[in-house]
């Protein structure tokens, strides 16, 4: 079994400096914060079921996103693992905004 | 600061500039609505819960710490009793500890498999804590990461990593610094940040509370 | 220091050894620590198997889960400061006793 992709300790690739910057949460990151600890509070998930799903998530995926778009990601995997929602609702769902935004 | 009572609000509708991940996260929330999986309350509560914590309750906690040596012997035997008297709710923590620092051993937290935190105490961790360097260096170059932060502790100090593998939570309680006997707590949790709470420097010197 | 766990096979100060296991899962064991031995510092209590709550199971069970010291030292091939430490919170059935 490789190491996992989220088991960082003493990693040779992540060793450079450490990014200080912070970034005001967006909208959209602060909701994702609350859906994910709301739908913990109503018994539907178990933070270690999200922290699972990162770990399966694609390596370089998992690189690449940011914190709160793992957590979307991670959300969405486990919704529909359960069968709470299915990815076509959720892309329907989307496309209706995008269609209200005018976009193609 | 944003008013965050839109943001749970089920006639929020987001723009076209939003990226992939945040366009699915409005999707999810409109469906577990439709759904009454979560009612807009539920989310409204979190982010309210959320919004009242800050690094400004640990670092009253530590201020009371070094004003009042019982209250720190509590704080170390039981931090979410201690905190139940100064009024901050840390019981949705399952277990927290208490790291004190003294002038000989320094503590320093990290979550090195994902990012795990004291979000009831501090609220939110900073983006440098859940980065993937962070995460990587904290166990294996403590003493490198502190030297980033500007904290050069010497050989004769013991740095003691902790990787917050489970549910426990640590929170740090950074040295007192010196000069400060005469200060008030108010103005001692002047000198309480949240990176000292983290482990990554020791608080403020005594001047930065008189500034 | 720590709780009092009636049924808790080690107690702060014996000596441990991380298992050397590699096995697919939810594991909270970090990998750079696996097969290194530290020492018991505290008794954390016992809690849920987060090996099975990551999958939907009930994690009962409970089980004890130590906070393990370890010398900086031992831990990584080139570490200078010779007194730093590293603590990790491990679960019982990822230890076994050495000497």
């Amino acid at each position: 079994m490789p190491r996992g992709h989220h088991d960082l300790g003493g990693t040779e690739r992540d060793s450079g400096p450490i990014e200080r910057g912070e970034h005001q949460l967006e909208d959209w990151e602060i909701l994702a914060d609350a859906v994910n600890q709301a739908l913990g509070a109503v018994g539907v998930k178990r933070t270690d079921e999200l922290r699972r799903a990162r770990e399966e998530m694609d390596s370089e995926l998992y690189r690449s996103l940011s914190y709160y778009e793992r957590w979307i990601a991670s959300m969405e995997a486990i919704l529909i693992e359960k069968k709470i929602l299915t990815r076509e609702e959720i892309d329907r769902k989307v496309g209706e905004f995008e269609k209200k935004w005018g976009e193609p | 600061m944003s008013d965050a009572h839109d943001k749970a609000d089920a006639h929020d509708h987001p723009r076209h500039e939003l990226g992939h991940y945040a366009r699915r996260i409005y999707a999810i929330r409109d469906l577990l609505l439709e759904k009454k999986i979560l009612t807009p309350q539920d989310i409204q509560e979190q982010i309210d819960y959320q919004e009242q914590r800050s690094p400004a309750n640990g670092a009253r906690i530590v201020a009371r710490a070094w004003s009042d040596p019982a209250f720190k012997a509590r704080l170390i035997a039981d931090p979410k009793a201690a905190c139940a008297e100064m009024g901050i709710d840390a019981t949705s923590l399952n277990e927290f500890v208490v790291l004190e620092n003294t002038e000989k051993v320094r503590h320093i937290v990290v979550c090195t498999l994902c990012s795990c935190y004291p979000r009831p105490i501090l609220g939110r961790p900073p983006d440098w804590y859940k980065s993937l360097n962070y995460r990587s260096r904290a166990v294996n170059d403590p003493r490198g990461v502190m030297r980033e932060f500007g904290q050069d502790v010497g050989s004769d100090v013991e740095v003691r990593v902790h990787d917050s593998t489970a549910d426990i939570r640590y929170l740090v309680l950074p040295l007192r610094p010196r000069g400060t006997e005469k200060m008030s707590e108010a103005q001692l949790a002047k000198l309480v940040t949240r990176d000292s709470m983290i482990g990554v420097v020791d608080a403020l010197p005594a001047s930065a509370a008189r500034a | 220091m720590g709780r009092a766990v009636s049924a808790a096979r080690f107690k702060p100060g014996d000596q441990v050894l991380v298992k050397m296991e590699d096995r697919p899962g939810h594991i909270r064991t970090p990998w750079y620590v696996r097969g290194k031995r530290g020492w018991i510092e505290r008794i954390h209590g016992e809690f849920r198997n987060p090996e099975s709550l990551a999958y939907g199971g009930d994690g009962l069970p409970r089980r004890p889960l130590y906070l393990v010291g370890f010398e900086q030292s031992q831990v990584w091939e080139k570490y200078d400061a010779a007194k730093d430490k590293l603590f990790i919170d491990i679960y019982e059935h990822w230890l076994e006793p050495t000497e």
